[in-house]
């Protein structure tokens, strides 16, 4: 059990990513390019016309102008909205956890470690106590390491199958054995009977939604769910299995490492997502969190081959948001009936549409997307990320001598770093890695809670004195 | 007992916040961002204010609460700090081309101030009341948690309403008002050190809110002819005419098509509103930081 739980954070400790440009979405960037660049022409015709019309320039530069500020303007818009769109799940999921940590004593009761931190924190000395929770760390971020690099040897060389297989029995794992522990835990800590049969169909029917949201198609905002109720069982075992020290260190090390995975040329997450970039593929949906449907308009690809090549692999490009699937559209009928068929080709003749045909229209330059474009563009977090900003919080209320003001705290800082990671996504339209600077500040903001502020706040409160 | 308690003195303490929360906040997303930046600030001047305190408690080598009225006026100095701290940065991302007013993102900074100083100061306090215990068991008031939740409700308003005066002092650089917001600051605190003389201190602490809102509300531009205007919803314009009032609330006084935004950074009474029924809903409006 324990071996294969250590699975599944090792690669999805990930990064922040946006839907990446490709031929047809573009970024807010692009947008506001393209329609300066509209305008200029615009100006250029314009100003070509007022020699002959006499018309006056200036509100034609005014116009312009204009424009460019309602683009700032929706640019600021939309990237507070992205931030809020992360913000949302990233505070439930804490907020999970900090209930359960509040309220479910098995996840703050000592029970043994995982092997892959096999030495104890349980000694004389504090200088053995601090030597063994580097010596875990170490052996932790070394077992990260090899399964990051693994994965993105397997993802590099196309066995998806086996990566699907990984992912799927993480998956089973997550939604059914460790939630089942949960519900018993819950279960136990508000005295409720319950019977074997209930308690089978429940987890039968929670896990196998689960598994079908995750890794097929279903609602997103169920997708979502689920993906944040698998990140916060994940943290609850870090929280649980993790002894004090060792987790402090792991969350420090583990950012560092994410920092270089990520933004290093030869770091495995980057290549990673330039080589799911390359393909054109979308990153495993059991990884990432994604905050909107990803309406990819280029998804009825106009290469024969690479329709082939997406029906035999199946992980991809089944993201379950997609709707437009192109690798079932020649088996099915895509919901059109024979008789609606038949109707239009009664209409207007007999018409299919033909992947040339496809793409002549999506040649067609598309200002009208431009309008809806930020806002069906979403914001992507890794899995991991929730997990490890979840196991921050969680530590930080279930050790903490401060108790609530060190988990407000750590909740705050956390929350402005990952604000600040998405103004620099926002800057520089790349994958970033969203540890470093939540998890700096959340260590940060906890040690310096515990120590300082804790003892202040306590003797006001004390005397009843307010500041 | 003890969840009534809870729930009661959770009500009364974050009660006010939570509405202006949902009620003007929650639906703009960067407010919402600027209210997690305010209380990151806040949370800075607090840690800078410990970290001066425990040097201090350690200098001294004392361990009572002498050193406690030095620390406490320390953070209040550091909190206004960090309030101008958030008044540059508020300045400074405004600048003339974002959809937000400098008016609103000053309600936003005070009530974030507010919200994080309220919560840290009653969230254990709620925690401890869940039970079990006695209150005041060694001779200690017996209203501690009543007035705790009416203390931390009187000092989220106080801090929303020098919020928007702060910003505005900042904004035409009156130095009296500055003065006065960090006047009113120390005052409050000190007030509390009167607890638990309750007479002494809750009363003129809630006589200093209500000053402190009136001024406020008369620094964003209202005054008692708009209030009276607003709720007999009067002088509704001719752009609006055509979509009755369906409550009397002023929410349904919308900017019209005609309405001119109000310049920034020029007090809102400069600007010529296109009929009294606008100049009433923004500057109501305004005053609330809606």
């Amino acid at each position: 059990m324990t071996e294969l739980s250590a699975h599944l954070p090792q690669f999805q400790h990930g990064q922040l990513t946006e839907n990446f440009p490709d031929t047809h979405l573009s970024n807010t960037n692009d947008n506001s390019e393209r329609r300066r660049h509209d305008n200029s022409e615009r100006r250029r015709n314009d100003n070509a016309e007022s020699e002959t019309n006499g018309q006056p320039q200036s509100n034609v530069q005014q116009v312009v102008e204009q424009d460019e500020e309602e683009d700032e303007e929706l640019t600021l818009k939309y990237g507070a909205k992205h931030v809020i769109m992360l913000f949302v799940p990233v505070t439930l999921c804490m907020v999970v956890v900090v209930a359960t940590i509040k309220s479910v004593s098995f996840y703050t009761r000592k029970d043994g470690q995982l092997i892959y931190t096999p030495f104890t924190e349980d000694t004389e000395t504090v200088g053995q106590r601090a030597l063994n929770s580097i010596l875990n760390a170490a052996i932790m971020i070394s077992v990260i390491i090899v399964m990051t690099i693994l994965l993105v040897v397997l993802y590099k060389y196309r066995c998806y199958k086996v990566i699907h297989g990984w992912l799927i029995i993480s998956s089973l794992l997550l939604l059914f054995f460790f939630s089942f522990i949960y519900l018993g835990e819950v279960f136990k800590t508000y005295n409720v009977a319950m019977d074997y049969i209930t308690v089978a169909l429940m987890i039968w029917n929670f896990g196998v939604v689960g598994m079908i949201c995750i890794h097929w198609k279903g609602p997103l905002r169920l997708q979502q769910a689920y993906l944040i109720m698998i990140s916060a069982l994940m943290a609850l075992v870090f929280i649980k299995y993790l002894p004090e020290w060792t987790a402090w260190l792991i969350l420090a090390v583990i950012s560092v490492y994410d920092l270089i995975a990520v933004l290093c040329p030869k770091g495995p997450l980057r290549m990673l997502v330039e080589t799911a970039q390359e393909r054109n593929e979308t990153l495993f949906p059991a990884l990432i969190y994604s905050s909107t449907m990803i309406w990819l308009v280029n998804m009825a690809e106009e290469d024969p081959e690479a329709q082939r090549k997406s029906k035999n692999s199946t992980s991809d490009k089944q993201a379950p948001a997609s709707r437009t699937q192109n690798e079932d559209a020649e088996a099915d009928d895509g919901g059109f009936s024979q008789e609606w068929q038949q109707q239009r080709d009664n209409r207007i003749g007999p018409i299919e549409s033909t992947p040339e045909s496809r793409a002549a229209v999506q040649a067609l330059p598309s200002n009208s997307q431009t309008s809806e474009d930020p806002e069906e563009r979403g914001v992507k977090l890794g899995l991991g990320d929730f997990i490890f900003y979840s196991v921050l919080v969680g530590k930080a209320s279930a050790t903490a001598s401060g108790d609530w003001n060190t988990t407000l705290a750590c909740f705050v800082a956390i929350l402005i770093g990952l604000c600040l990671t998405l103004l620099l996504l926002a800057i520089f339209k790349k994958a970033l890695p969203a540890l470093p600077i939540s998890i700096t500040f959340g260590l940060v903001f906890y040690f310096a809670t515990d120590n300082l502020v804790q003892p202040f706040m306590d003797q006001l409160a004390f005397h009843q004195f307010y500041i | 007992m003890g969840a009534a308690v809870l729930l009661g003195c959770a009500a009364i303490a974050l009660g006010p916040a939570a509405a202006l929360l949902l009620l003007t906040v929650a639906a703009e997303p960067l407010l919402l961002v600027l209210l997690v930046a305010g209380a990151f600030f806040w949370l800075l001047s607090l840690l800078a204010a410990s970290l001066l305190w425990s040097v201090w408690v350690r200098l001294s080598g004392r361990e009572d609460a002498a050193l406690l009225p030095l620390g406490a006026a320390g953070a209040v100095l550091l909190q206004e700090l960090c309030r101008k701290a958030d008044e540059g940065l508020a300045t400074l991302s405004e600048d003339g081309r974002s959809p937000i007013s400098l008016r609103r993102m000053a309600y936003v900074s005070g009530l974030s101030f507010g919200i994080i100083s309220g919560v840290f100061s009653i969230t254990n306090i709620l925690a401890d009341s869940v039970g079990p215990g006695t209150v005041g068991i060694h001779g200690d008031s017996q209203y501690y948690f009543i007035t705790s939740a009416f203390l931390t409700m009187a000092l989220v308003l106080l801090h929303t309403f020098w919020g928007i005066i702060f910003f505005d002092a900042c904004e035409r650089r009156r130095a009296g008002g500055l003065g006065l917001v960090v006047g009113s600051h120390l005052l409050t605190s000190g007030l509390t050190f009167l607890n638990p003389w309750y007479e002494a201190s809750l009363g003129p602490i809630f006589i200093l809110t209500l000053c402190t809102g009136l001024w406020a509300f008369s620094t964003a531009g209202g005054s008692f002819r708009n209030v009276l205007k607003c709720l007999s919803c009067k002088g509704v314009s001719r752009s609006l005419r055509a979509r009755p009032c369906s409550t009397r609330r002023c929410r349904c006084l919308r900017r019209g098509e005609g309405a001119m935004a109000p310049q920034l950074g020029t007090p809102a009474k400069a600007f010529t509103p296109t009929a009294p029924g606008e100049f009433v809903s923004v500057q109501f409006l305004g005053a609330f930081g809606v």
